[in-house]
Protein backbone atom coordinates (compact mmCIF):
# COMPACT_ATOMS: atom_id res chain seq x y z
CA UNK A 1 0.00 0.00 0.00
CA UNK A 2 1.96 3.49 -0.98
CA UNK A 3 2.29 5.87 1.92
CA UNK A 4 2.00 9.60 1.32
CA UNK A 5 3.24 12.44 3.80
CA UNK A 6 1.47 14.95 4.29
CA UNK A 7 3.56 18.25 5.95
CA UNK A 8 0.86 20.42 8.40
CA UNK A 9 1.17 24.18 8.25
CA UNK A 10 3.36 23.85 11.12
CA UNK A 11 5.97 21.42 9.55
CA UNK A 12 4.46 17.99 11.46
CA UNK A 13 4.81 15.17 9.12
CA UNK A 14 2.30 12.60 8.65
CA UNK A 15 2.52 9.48 7.04
CA UNK A 16 -0.69 8.04 5.59
CA UNK A 17 -1.61 4.89 4.44
CA UNK A 18 -3.17 5.26 0.52
CA UNK A 19 -5.37 2.68 -1.34
CA UNK A 20 -4.06 1.98 -5.02
CA UNK A 21 -7.09 4.12 -7.01
CA UNK A 22 -8.20 6.02 -4.36
CA UNK A 23 -6.85 9.85 -4.49
CA UNK A 24 -4.85 11.59 -1.70
CA UNK A 25 -8.08 13.62 -0.87
CA UNK A 26 -9.63 10.33 -0.38
CA UNK A 27 -6.85 9.61 2.06
CA UNK A 28 -6.24 12.51 3.84
CA UNK A 29 -9.95 12.34 4.62
CA UNK A 30 -10.04 8.75 6.04
CA UNK A 31 -6.57 9.47 7.93
CA UNK A 32 -8.28 12.96 9.65
CA UNK A 33 -6.11 15.11 8.10
CA UNK A 34 -8.15 18.36 8.86
CA UNK A 35 -6.36 20.65 6.52
CA UNK A 36 -8.39 19.01 4.08
CA UNK A 37 -11.86 20.29 3.95
CA UNK A 38 -12.97 18.88 0.35
CA UNK A 39 -16.61 20.50 0.61
CA UNK A 40 -17.74 18.35 -2.73
CA UNK A 41 -16.46 15.24 -1.95
CA UNK A 42 -14.31 14.56 -4.72
CA UNK A 43 -17.03 16.10 -7.26
CA UNK A 44 -14.28 18.97 -8.44
CA UNK A 45 -16.47 21.76 -7.73
CA UNK A 46 -15.08 23.15 -4.45
CA UNK A 47 -11.20 23.73 -4.41
CA UNK A 48 -11.28 22.98 -0.87
CA UNK A 49 -8.61 20.20 -0.75
CA UNK A 50 -5.79 22.10 -1.83
CA UNK A 51 -2.48 20.90 -1.65
CA UNK A 52 1.58 21.97 -2.40
CA UNK A 53 3.22 19.21 -4.17
CA UNK A 54 6.58 18.70 -3.12
CA UNK A 55 9.35 20.06 -6.35
CA UNK A 56 10.64 16.60 -6.42
CA UNK A 57 7.21 15.07 -7.11
CA UNK A 58 5.68 17.52 -8.96
CA UNK A 59 6.58 15.84 -12.51
CA UNK A 60 5.06 12.32 -11.29
CA UNK A 61 1.47 13.72 -10.35
CA UNK A 62 0.14 14.14 -13.48
CA UNK A 63 -1.15 16.97 -15.72
CA UNK A 64 -3.65 19.52 -14.34
CA UNK A 65 -7.08 19.32 -16.31
CA UNK A 66 -8.43 22.77 -18.12
CA UNK A 67 -11.38 22.12 -15.07
CA UNK A 68 -8.45 21.90 -12.07
CA UNK A 69 -6.98 24.81 -13.57
CA UNK A 70 -10.18 26.85 -13.40
CA UNK A 71 -10.66 26.03 -9.44
CA UNK A 72 -6.95 26.40 -8.96
CA UNK A 73 -8.00 30.01 -9.44
CA UNK A 74 -10.11 30.42 -6.68
CA UNK A 75 -8.02 28.67 -3.76
CA UNK A 76 -8.25 30.31 -0.52
CA UNK A 77 -4.21 30.51 -0.06
CA UNK A 78 -1.33 31.89 -2.75
CA UNK A 79 -1.76 29.25 -5.85
CA UNK A 80 1.88 28.09 -6.70
CA UNK A 81 3.22 26.10 -9.67
CA UNK A 82 3.14 23.06 -6.87
CA UNK A 83 -0.29 23.94 -6.73
CA UNK A 84 -3.03 20.41 -7.08
CA UNK A 85 -6.24 19.41 -5.63
CA UNK A 86 -5.81 16.43 -3.86
CA UNK A 87 -8.79 14.93 -5.23
CA UNK A 88 -7.62 14.82 -8.78
CA UNK A 89 -4.45 13.58 -7.51
CA UNK A 90 -4.90 9.46 -8.11
CA UNK A 91 -2.77 7.10 -5.84
CA UNK A 92 -0.46 4.77 -8.09
CA UNK A 93 2.24 2.67 -7.05
CA UNK A 94 4.58 5.40 -8.53
CA UNK A 95 3.66 7.90 -6.09
CA UNK A 96 4.66 5.59 -2.86
CA UNK A 97 6.46 8.05 -0.62
CA UNK A 98 4.32 11.44 -2.04
CA UNK A 99 5.15 14.21 -0.64
CA UNK A 100 2.13 17.10 0.11
CA UNK A 101 1.83 20.16 1.89
CA UNK A 102 -1.05 21.71 3.41
CA UNK A 103 -1.70 25.16 3.01
CA UNK A 104 -3.07 27.22 6.10
CA UNK A 105 -6.62 27.57 4.89
CA UNK A 106 -8.77 26.25 2.18
CA UNK A 107 -11.95 28.77 2.51
CA UNK B 1 -43.01 -14.49 2.46
CA UNK B 2 -40.42 -13.83 5.53
CA UNK B 3 -41.42 -11.09 8.73
CA UNK B 4 -39.30 -8.35 8.95
CA UNK B 5 -38.87 -7.08 12.09
CA UNK B 6 -38.70 -3.16 12.08
CA UNK B 7 -37.00 -0.75 14.87
CA UNK B 8 -39.74 0.70 17.22
CA UNK B 9 -39.30 3.84 15.70
CA UNK B 10 -40.43 2.73 12.46
CA UNK B 11 -44.31 2.98 11.38
CA UNK B 12 -45.94 -0.29 10.22
CA UNK B 13 -45.78 -0.07 6.70
CA UNK B 14 -46.86 -3.26 4.27
CA UNK B 15 -44.55 -5.47 2.91
CA UNK B 16 -46.45 -6.71 -0.33
CA UNK B 17 -43.40 -9.21 -1.24
CA UNK B 18 -40.82 -9.82 0.28
CA UNK B 19 -38.22 -12.99 0.53
CA UNK B 20 -34.93 -13.04 1.60
CA UNK B 21 -34.37 -15.92 0.28
CA UNK B 22 -32.58 -16.09 -3.35
CA UNK B 23 -34.66 -17.16 -5.91
CA UNK B 24 -33.51 -20.60 -7.79
CA UNK B 25 -31.43 -18.93 -10.18
CA UNK B 26 -29.34 -17.23 -7.33
CA UNK B 27 -30.29 -13.55 -7.70
CA UNK B 28 -32.03 -12.09 -4.78
CA UNK B 29 -35.24 -10.84 -4.50
CA UNK B 30 -36.01 -6.75 -4.57
CA UNK B 31 -38.59 -6.45 -1.35
CA UNK B 32 -42.09 -4.37 -2.67
CA UNK B 33 -43.15 -1.92 -0.46
CA UNK B 34 -46.34 0.12 -0.20
CA UNK B 35 -45.19 3.31 0.48
CA UNK B 36 -46.12 6.83 -1.06
CA UNK B 37 -43.05 9.33 -0.82
CA UNK B 38 -44.70 12.00 -2.41
CA UNK B 39 -47.81 11.66 0.43
CA UNK B 40 -48.41 14.61 2.63
CA UNK B 41 -48.30 12.08 5.06
CA UNK B 42 -44.87 11.14 4.21
CA UNK B 43 -43.93 14.53 3.98
CA UNK B 44 -44.69 15.11 7.60
CA UNK B 45 -42.02 13.17 8.94
CA UNK B 46 -40.27 11.21 6.18
CA UNK B 47 -37.89 9.95 8.63
CA UNK B 48 -39.23 6.28 10.01
CA UNK B 49 -40.12 5.43 6.62
CA UNK B 50 -36.56 5.76 5.75
CA UNK B 51 -35.27 3.76 8.01
CA UNK B 52 -37.77 1.41 6.44
CA UNK B 53 -36.82 1.75 3.42
CA UNK B 54 -32.92 1.59 4.23
CA UNK B 55 -33.87 -1.69 6.38
CA UNK B 56 -35.65 -3.35 3.46
CA UNK B 57 -32.57 -3.99 1.29
CA UNK B 58 -30.32 -2.24 -0.53
CA UNK B 59 -32.85 -2.01 -3.55
CA UNK B 60 -36.45 -1.86 -3.02
CA UNK B 61 -39.03 -1.69 -5.60
CA UNK B 62 -42.34 1.21 -4.90
CA UNK B 63 -45.61 -0.20 -6.47
CA UNK B 64 -47.26 3.18 -5.78
CA UNK B 65 -45.44 4.24 -8.34
CA UNK B 66 -43.55 1.72 -9.92
CA UNK B 67 -40.31 2.22 -9.16
CA UNK B 68 -36.82 0.91 -7.53
CA UNK B 69 -35.41 3.05 -4.80
CA UNK B 70 -32.49 3.36 -3.00
CA UNK B 71 -32.18 4.91 0.54
CA UNK B 72 -29.00 3.64 1.47
CA UNK B 73 -25.72 5.89 1.39
CA UNK B 74 -23.67 3.11 -0.37
CA UNK B 75 -26.47 2.83 -2.83
CA UNK B 76 -27.00 6.10 -3.58
CA UNK B 77 -24.12 7.19 -3.84
CA UNK B 78 -22.87 4.57 -5.98
CA UNK B 79 -26.01 5.47 -8.15
CA UNK B 80 -24.94 8.98 -8.89
CA UNK B 81 -21.71 8.17 -9.73
CA UNK B 82 -22.57 5.90 -12.31
CA UNK B 83 -24.31 8.60 -14.87
CA UNK B 84 -23.44 6.19 -18.09
CA UNK B 85 -25.66 2.92 -16.23
CA UNK B 86 -27.95 5.48 -14.40
CA UNK B 87 -28.70 8.64 -17.16
CA UNK B 88 -30.30 11.66 -16.50
CA UNK B 89 -31.49 12.68 -20.34
CA UNK B 90 -34.44 10.15 -19.82
CA UNK B 91 -35.66 12.70 -16.49
CA UNK B 92 -34.64 13.39 -13.38
CA UNK B 93 -38.11 13.02 -11.84
CA UNK B 94 -40.80 10.19 -12.19
CA UNK B 95 -41.62 10.97 -15.62
CA UNK B 96 -39.51 8.92 -18.57
CA UNK B 97 -38.65 10.98 -21.56
CA UNK B 98 -38.34 8.38 -23.68
CA UNK B 99 -42.12 7.83 -23.24
CA UNK B 100 -43.64 11.34 -22.27
CA UNK B 101 -43.05 14.64 -23.42
CA UNK B 102 -41.42 16.71 -21.20
CA UNK B 103 -43.77 19.30 -19.33
CA UNK B 104 -40.87 21.94 -20.25
CA UNK B 105 -38.01 21.74 -22.98
CA UNK B 106 -35.40 19.68 -20.80
CA UNK B 107 -32.35 21.51 -18.98
CA UNK B 108 -29.11 21.17 -21.13
CA UNK B 109 -27.12 20.54 -17.86
CA UNK B 110 -29.76 18.73 -15.49
CA UNK B 111 -31.20 16.07 -17.79
CA UNK B 112 -28.35 15.23 -19.95
CA UNK B 113 -25.93 12.72 -20.17
CA UNK B 114 -22.21 12.67 -20.80
CA UNK B 115 -20.24 13.84 -23.68
CA UNK B 116 -23.18 16.66 -24.29
CA UNK B 117 -22.99 17.62 -20.43
CA UNK B 118 -19.58 18.03 -20.07
CA UNK B 119 -19.81 21.18 -22.31
CA UNK B 120 -22.67 23.13 -21.00
CA UNK B 121 -21.90 21.95 -17.13
CA UNK B 122 -18.31 23.53 -17.71
CA UNK B 123 -19.94 26.74 -18.63
CA UNK B 124 -21.99 27.08 -15.48
CA UNK B 125 -18.90 25.92 -13.61
CA UNK B 126 -16.85 29.19 -15.10
CA UNK B 127 -19.58 30.87 -14.13
CA UNK B 128 -19.74 29.90 -10.40
CA UNK B 129 -16.69 29.49 -9.92
CA UNK B 130 -14.22 29.97 -6.10
CA UNK B 131 -12.70 32.35 -8.09
CA UNK B 132 -15.87 34.22 -8.72
CA UNK B 133 -17.08 33.75 -5.45
CA UNK B 134 -14.14 35.82 -3.66
CA UNK B 135 -15.66 38.62 -5.92
CA UNK B 136 -19.08 38.26 -4.10
CA UNK B 137 -18.03 37.47 -0.62
CA UNK B 138 -17.66 41.04 0.93
CA UNK B 139 -21.25 42.07 -0.48
CA UNK B 140 -23.08 38.69 0.50
CA UNK B 141 -21.65 38.98 4.14
CA UNK B 142 -22.59 43.19 4.08
CA UNK B 143 -26.48 41.82 3.03
CA UNK B 144 -26.70 38.96 5.91
CA UNK B 145 -25.41 41.46 8.73
CA UNK B 146 -27.69 44.42 7.57
CA UNK B 147 -30.43 41.95 7.47
CA UNK B 148 -30.12 40.68 11.00
CA UNK B 149 -29.56 43.26 12.30
CA UNK B 150 -33.10 44.44 10.76
CA UNK B 151 -34.24 40.87 12.21
CA UNK B 152 -32.98 42.22 15.74
CA UNK B 153 -34.99 45.55 15.71
CA UNK B 154 -37.79 43.73 14.70
CA UNK B 155 -37.39 40.94 17.78
CA UNK B 156 -40.22 38.22 16.89
CA UNK B 157 -40.63 37.24 12.93
CA UNK B 158 -41.39 34.58 10.70
CA UNK B 159 -37.59 33.20 10.07
CA UNK B 160 -38.95 31.68 6.83
CA UNK B 161 -40.32 34.61 5.46
CA UNK B 162 -38.46 37.61 6.55
CA UNK B 163 -34.95 35.10 6.82
CA UNK B 164 -34.60 32.22 4.68
CA UNK B 165 -36.69 34.07 1.86
CA UNK B 166 -35.83 37.74 2.16
CA UNK B 167 -32.13 36.82 2.32
CA UNK B 168 -31.12 35.02 -0.55
CA UNK B 169 -33.69 36.90 -2.33
CA UNK B 170 -31.45 40.12 -1.18
CA UNK B 171 -28.82 39.26 -3.10
CA UNK B 172 -29.06 36.31 -5.83
CA UNK B 173 -31.39 37.71 -8.13
CA UNK B 174 -28.67 40.98 -7.79
CA UNK B 175 -26.05 38.37 -8.43
CA UNK B 176 -27.63 36.87 -11.24
CA UNK B 177 -28.54 40.29 -12.80
CA UNK B 178 -32.07 39.83 -12.95
CA UNK B 179 -34.66 43.09 -14.11
CA UNK B 180 -36.55 44.62 -10.51
CA UNK B 181 -40.10 43.61 -12.25
CA UNK B 182 -41.62 39.90 -11.99
CA UNK B 183 -38.79 38.59 -9.04
CA UNK B 184 -42.37 37.51 -7.47
CA UNK B 185 -42.47 34.74 -9.73
CA UNK B 186 -38.94 33.23 -9.19
CA UNK B 187 -40.04 31.19 -5.84
CA UNK B 188 -43.65 30.04 -7.23
CA UNK B 189 -41.35 28.60 -10.24
CA UNK B 190 -38.86 26.69 -8.92
CA UNK B 191 -41.68 25.17 -7.02
CA UNK B 192 -43.15 24.16 -9.61
CA UNK B 193 -39.61 23.10 -11.14
CA UNK B 194 -39.36 20.89 -8.02
CA UNK B 195 -43.18 19.47 -7.80
CA UNK B 196 -42.76 18.39 -11.45
CA UNK B 197 -40.20 15.82 -10.58
CA UNK B 198 -43.13 14.33 -8.49
CA UNK B 199 -45.61 11.49 -9.63
CA UNK B 200 -48.47 12.86 -11.09
CA UNK B 201 -49.97 14.14 -7.98
CA UNK B 202 -52.21 16.72 -6.69
CA UNK B 203 -48.75 19.00 -6.51
CA UNK B 204 -47.35 18.52 -9.67
CA UNK B 205 -50.43 18.95 -11.40
CA UNK B 206 -51.81 21.82 -9.72
CA UNK B 207 -48.26 23.22 -10.10
CA UNK B 208 -48.76 22.92 -13.79
CA UNK B 209 -51.97 24.58 -14.09
CA UNK B 210 -51.47 27.65 -12.67
CA UNK B 211 -47.42 27.85 -14.30
CA UNK B 212 -48.03 30.23 -17.14
CA UNK B 213 -47.27 33.46 -15.85
CA UNK B 214 -44.41 32.14 -13.84
CA UNK B 215 -42.91 30.36 -17.16
CA UNK B 216 -43.74 33.65 -19.56
CA UNK B 217 -41.73 35.56 -16.78
CA UNK B 218 -38.63 33.44 -16.67
CA UNK B 219 -38.30 32.15 -20.66
CA UNK B 220 -38.43 36.39 -20.91
CA UNK B 221 -36.12 36.94 -17.87
CA UNK B 222 -33.52 34.75 -19.15
CA UNK B 223 -32.46 36.44 -22.85
CA UNK B 224 -29.92 38.51 -22.98
CA UNK B 225 -31.03 41.94 -23.07
CA UNK B 226 -33.02 41.27 -19.64
CA UNK B 227 -29.81 40.80 -17.93
CA UNK B 228 -27.51 43.11 -16.26
CA UNK B 229 -23.95 43.02 -17.08
CA UNK B 230 -22.07 41.73 -15.12
CA UNK B 231 -24.10 38.68 -13.42
CA UNK B 232 -24.11 35.16 -13.95
CA UNK B 233 -26.98 35.79 -16.98
CA UNK B 234 -24.59 37.73 -18.54
CA UNK B 235 -21.64 35.91 -18.05
CA UNK B 236 -23.53 33.06 -19.67
CA UNK B 237 -24.48 34.74 -22.77
CA UNK B 238 -20.69 36.11 -22.72
CA UNK B 239 -19.64 32.46 -22.99
CA UNK B 240 -22.08 32.45 -26.29
CA UNK B 241 -19.72 35.04 -27.75
CA UNK B 242 -16.70 33.28 -27.17
CA UNK B 243 -18.31 29.77 -28.58
CA UNK B 244 -18.46 27.51 -25.76
CA UNK B 245 -22.19 27.15 -26.34
CA UNK B 246 -24.86 28.41 -29.10
CA UNK B 247 -26.61 31.35 -28.57
CA UNK B 248 -29.46 29.22 -28.64
CA UNK B 249 -28.23 27.60 -25.66
CA UNK B 250 -27.39 30.60 -23.09
CA UNK B 251 -31.18 31.32 -22.44
CA UNK B 252 -31.47 27.54 -21.41
CA UNK B 253 -28.72 27.73 -19.05
CA UNK B 254 -29.43 30.99 -17.46
CA UNK B 255 -33.17 28.95 -16.74
CA UNK B 256 -31.40 26.53 -15.03
CA UNK B 257 -29.94 28.94 -12.64
CA UNK B 258 -33.46 30.36 -12.09
CA UNK B 259 -34.97 27.21 -11.33
CA UNK B 260 -32.19 26.01 -8.94
CA UNK B 261 -30.44 28.97 -7.51
CA UNK B 262 -33.08 30.04 -5.19
CA UNK B 263 -35.48 28.13 -3.05
CA UNK B 264 -32.84 25.38 -2.64
CA UNK B 265 -31.17 28.15 -0.63
CA UNK B 266 -34.24 29.32 0.52
CA UNK B 267 -34.49 25.73 2.20
CA UNK B 268 -30.91 25.49 3.36
CA UNK B 269 -30.90 28.38 5.23
CA UNK B 270 -34.34 27.67 6.36
CA UNK B 271 -33.04 24.25 7.18
CA UNK B 272 -29.99 26.10 9.37
CA UNK B 273 -31.96 28.31 11.38
CA UNK B 274 -34.89 25.23 12.10
CA UNK B 275 -31.73 23.30 13.69
CA UNK B 276 -30.24 25.93 15.60
CA UNK B 277 -33.97 27.34 17.47
CA UNK B 278 -34.01 23.26 17.92
CA UNK B 279 -30.87 22.68 19.47
CA UNK B 280 -29.52 25.49 21.59
CA UNK B 281 -26.41 23.65 22.74
CA UNK B 282 -25.16 23.58 18.81
CA UNK B 283 -26.10 27.66 18.65
CA UNK B 284 -23.67 28.10 21.74
CA UNK B 285 -21.10 26.63 20.17
CA UNK B 286 -21.36 28.12 16.72
CA UNK B 287 -21.46 31.68 18.93
CA UNK B 288 -17.82 30.91 21.07
CA UNK B 289 -16.52 29.70 17.42
CA UNK B 290 -17.78 31.56 14.86
CA UNK B 291 -15.25 29.80 12.19
CA UNK B 292 -18.04 27.05 12.44
CA UNK B 293 -20.65 28.85 10.24
CA UNK B 294 -19.95 27.13 7.37
CA UNK B 295 -19.74 23.75 8.69
CA UNK B 296 -22.66 24.68 10.34
CA UNK B 297 -24.83 25.30 7.21
CA UNK B 298 -23.46 22.19 5.37
CA UNK B 299 -24.43 20.04 8.43
CA UNK B 300 -27.76 21.42 8.23
CA UNK B 301 -27.88 20.73 4.84
CA UNK B 302 -27.14 16.58 5.46
CA UNK B 303 -29.24 16.83 8.41
CA UNK B 304 -32.61 18.31 6.66
CA UNK B 305 -31.44 17.77 2.60
CA UNK B 306 -33.41 20.16 1.11
CA UNK B 307 -33.54 18.37 -2.23
CA UNK B 308 -34.76 15.06 -0.94
CA UNK B 309 -35.09 13.22 -4.04
CA UNK B 310 -33.78 12.78 -7.64
CA UNK B 311 -34.81 9.81 -10.37
CA UNK B 312 -31.93 8.13 -12.79
CA UNK B 313 -33.25 5.75 -15.77
CA UNK B 314 -31.07 2.40 -16.41
CA UNK B 315 -29.64 2.65 -19.70
CA UNK B 316 -29.05 -1.29 -19.81
CA UNK B 317 -29.54 -4.21 -17.19
CA UNK B 318 -27.56 -3.60 -14.24
CA UNK B 319 -26.91 -5.43 -10.86
CA UNK B 320 -27.18 -2.92 -7.96
CA UNK B 321 -25.65 -4.82 -4.80
CA UNK B 322 -26.60 -8.06 -6.09
CA UNK B 323 -29.69 -7.07 -6.95
CA UNK B 324 -30.85 -7.11 -10.59
CA UNK B 325 -32.61 -4.26 -12.68
CA UNK B 326 -33.85 -4.07 -16.02
CA UNK B 327 -32.45 -1.73 -18.40
CA UNK B 328 -35.41 1.15 -18.88
CA UNK B 329 -36.63 1.77 -15.33
CA UNK B 330 -36.56 4.29 -12.94
CA UNK B 331 -34.64 4.60 -9.80
CA UNK B 332 -35.62 6.86 -7.57
CA UNK B 333 -32.87 8.01 -4.72
CA UNK B 334 -33.55 9.04 -1.24
CA UNK B 335 -30.65 11.42 -0.74
CA UNK B 336 -32.22 12.93 2.56
CA UNK B 337 -32.01 8.70 3.67
CA UNK B 338 -28.55 8.32 2.61
CA UNK B 339 -27.56 11.22 4.51
CA UNK B 340 -29.25 9.35 8.03
CA UNK B 341 -27.92 5.94 7.11
CA UNK B 342 -25.90 4.41 10.39
CA UNK B 343 -24.09 2.52 7.90
CA UNK B 344 -22.44 5.78 6.98
CA UNK B 345 -22.53 8.35 10.10
CA UNK B 346 -22.52 8.34 13.45
CA UNK B 347 -25.19 8.82 15.41
CA UNK B 348 -26.89 10.05 12.20
CA UNK B 349 -30.05 11.79 13.65
CA UNK B 350 -27.95 14.50 15.43
CA UNK B 351 -27.32 17.66 14.41
CA UNK B 352 -23.74 18.72 15.16
CA UNK B 353 -21.86 21.61 13.72
CA UNK B 354 -18.36 20.23 13.83
CA UNK B 355 -19.25 17.05 12.15
CA UNK B 356 -17.14 16.02 9.02
CA UNK B 357 -19.64 16.45 6.47
CA UNK B 358 -17.45 15.99 3.32
CA UNK B 359 -19.24 13.06 1.23
CA UNK B 360 -22.82 14.18 2.05
CA UNK B 361 -25.37 13.83 -0.90
CA UNK B 362 -27.04 16.86 -0.17
CA UNK B 363 -25.98 18.45 -2.93
CA UNK B 364 -25.62 15.04 -5.13
CA UNK B 365 -22.47 13.80 -6.21
CA UNK B 366 -20.50 13.00 -9.34
CA UNK B 367 -21.23 15.25 -12.52
CA UNK B 368 -24.41 16.38 -11.90
CA UNK B 369 -23.21 17.19 -8.40
CA UNK B 370 -25.04 21.46 -7.44
CA UNK B 371 -23.15 23.38 -9.41
CA UNK B 372 -24.22 26.39 -7.96
CA UNK B 373 -23.45 24.70 -4.36
CA UNK B 374 -20.33 27.22 -3.53
CA UNK B 375 -23.29 30.26 -3.92
CA UNK B 376 -25.39 27.97 -1.66
CA UNK B 377 -22.53 28.01 0.98
CA UNK B 378 -21.52 31.41 0.75
CA UNK B 379 -25.07 32.31 1.36
CA UNK B 380 -24.99 30.16 4.33
CA UNK B 381 -21.65 30.64 6.14
CA UNK B 382 -22.75 34.36 5.41
CA UNK B 383 -26.50 34.10 7.03
CA UNK B 384 -24.90 31.63 10.30
CA UNK B 385 -22.39 33.85 11.11
CA UNK B 386 -24.37 36.94 10.99
CA UNK B 387 -26.45 35.15 13.57
CA UNK B 388 -23.51 34.20 15.54
CA UNK B 389 -22.06 37.60 16.39
CA UNK B 390 -25.33 39.37 16.52
CA UNK B 391 -28.02 37.37 17.90
CA UNK B 392 -27.92 35.45 21.53
CA UNK B 393 -30.51 33.30 21.65
CA UNK B 394 -33.48 31.92 19.20
CA UNK B 395 -36.66 30.70 20.56
CA UNK B 396 -39.43 29.33 18.95
CA UNK B 397 -42.08 31.69 19.29
CA UNK B 398 -45.36 30.27 17.62
CA UNK B 399 -46.83 27.33 15.44
CA UNK B 400 -44.35 25.74 13.31
CA UNK B 401 -46.05 24.91 9.87
CA UNK B 402 -44.74 23.01 6.63
CA UNK B 403 -43.89 23.57 3.26
CA UNK B 404 -45.26 20.47 0.54
CA UNK B 405 -43.55 20.01 -2.51
CA UNK B 406 -42.67 16.56 -4.08
CA UNK B 407 -38.78 16.98 -3.98
CA UNK B 408 -37.83 20.17 -1.64
CA UNK B 409 -37.85 19.49 2.27
CA UNK B 410 -38.92 22.94 4.48
CA UNK B 411 -41.04 25.08 6.45
CA UNK B 412 -43.54 27.20 5.35
CA UNK B 413 -43.95 29.30 8.88
CA UNK B 414 -40.77 29.22 11.75
CA UNK B 415 -42.03 31.93 14.13
CA UNK B 416 -39.09 32.99 16.08
CA UNK B 417 -37.83 35.27 18.31
CA UNK B 418 -34.22 36.53 18.66
CA UNK B 419 -32.65 38.31 21.77
CA UNK B 420 -29.62 40.38 20.99
CA UNK B 421 -25.89 39.21 21.98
Amino acid sequence: MPNITFIHPDGRAQNVDAALGDSAMSAAMRAGIDEIIAECGGSAVCATCHVYVDDDWLARVGDVSGDEDELLEGVATDRLPSSRLSCQIRITEALDGLVLRLPERQI
Amino acid sequence: MVALTYPNTAPDVPVLAFDTQAADDGIPRIPTLDVDPFALDFFADPHPTHEVLREAGPVVYLHKWNVYAVARYAEVHAVLNDPVTFCSSRGVGLSDFAKEKPWRPPSLILEADPPAHARTRAVLSKVLSPAVMKTLRDGFVAAADAKVDELLEQRSFDAIADLAEAYPLSVFPDAMGLQKEGRENLMPYAGLVFNAFGPPNDLRQNAIARSAPHQAYVQAQCQRENLAPGGFGACIHARADTGDITHDEAPLLVRSLLSAGLDTTVNGIGAAVYCLARYPEEFARLRADVSLARNAFEEAVRYESPVQTFFRTTTRAVEISGHRVGEGEKVLMFLGAANRDPRRWDDPARYDITRKTSGHVGFGSGIHMCVGQLVARLEGEAMLSALARKVKTIAISGEITRRYNNTLRGLESLPVTFTPA
